[in-house]
């Protein structure tokens, strides 16, 4: 008879078990970034990293001519980039190889923290683009003082 | 780790032995032939020219990059690739002539002329009609 009666707050706890895992893996991870590398989504590649002040962004788009290149912030909070990489002109030759690639890309990323779009620089160089992206006075850690007693 | 720009590097006939730590790719390269040359395009972002090494030896072109490591003590929130040095190594064949090959660099991408010798440039026949 005890063998068979299942116990109300065991189902419970499963239920809530469920519930978690379902909450974990829909609501933690953002899938704009740290998608599969050499996907469709994930070009460019980035390398984000926080500064006391600021926010930094650096990218690979070797060979990218600037005026193909579109980059947005919109809101203080996502960053938006967009452009085409052209293929090198090559008319009348045989291809041997080709592993570069090329094409269009658009991707769409989340901050994790607030930025002043006013403020945000951008600058390319040896195909390297590297974003510099102030956060908003808000955001910035504020020290607290310990007042003694 | 591979990306749309370079691949890891394998340890495969063109091992890379290396003194120190860190990580190599091989910078992606397209290879494309006219009838006057061999023209290779490689994708090498984050190289100046002073950190280009370009050597041609015994029939081998080796293409060797270093990269400025980042500074310590940054906070990376996300990180989609990685940064190394680059290396690779191609055979040329007889048809190359080698005391012309030029290389220039710009915006991260790597060009290399390799042009042919005369006697592999291929040469029209003219017919003559009588």
């Amino acid at each position: 008879m005890f063998a068979r009666w299942q116990p109300f707050f065991d189902r419970q706890a499963e239920m809530n078990r469920l519930h978690q895992e379902m909450n974990r893996l829909f609501g933690r991870f953002d899938p704009a970034w740290n998608v599969r590398p050499g996907s469709i989504e994930s070009f460019p590649a980035f390398n984000l990293w926080e500064e006391d002040d600021r926010l930094c962004a650096e990218a690979e788009l070797p060979g990218m001519d600037v005026s193909d290149l579109e980059i947005y912030v919109n809101g203080g909070n996502q960053l938006s980039i967009r452009g085409e990489r052209k293929q090198t002109q090559c008319d009348s030759g045989t291809w041997h190889r080709q592993e570069r690639g090329h094409g269009k890309f658009a991707r769409l990323l989340d901050l994790p923290v607030e930025v002043d779009p006013e403020k945000v620089e951008a600058s390319f160089q040896q195909g390297v683009l590297t974003l510099k992206m102030p956060k908003r006075e808000e955001a910035k850690p504020r020290r607290i003082q310990v007042k003694s007693a | 780790m591979s990306s749309i720009v370079k691949q890891p590097s394998h340890t495969d006939g063109a091992a890379v032995e290396r003194t120190q730590g860190g990580v190599v790719f091989q910078p992606r390269i397209d290879i494309v032939e006219t009838a006057d040359e061999l023209t290779l395009c490689g994708d090498l972002p984050g190289v100046t020219s002073e950190n280009l090494d370009i050597k041609f030896e015994n029939r081998e072109l080796v293409i060797q990059a270093k990269i400025d490591p980042a500074p310590d003590g940054r906070k990376l929130l996300v990180r989609e690739y990685e940064v190394g040095d680059y290396y690779r190594v191609f055979t040329i064949g007889e048809e190359i002539d080698t005391d012309k090959i030029s290389a220039e660099l710009h915006d991260g991408v790597l060009v290399l002329h390799l042009p042919k010798n005369e006697a592999a440039k291929p040469k029209r026949i003219e017919v003559k009609t009588g």
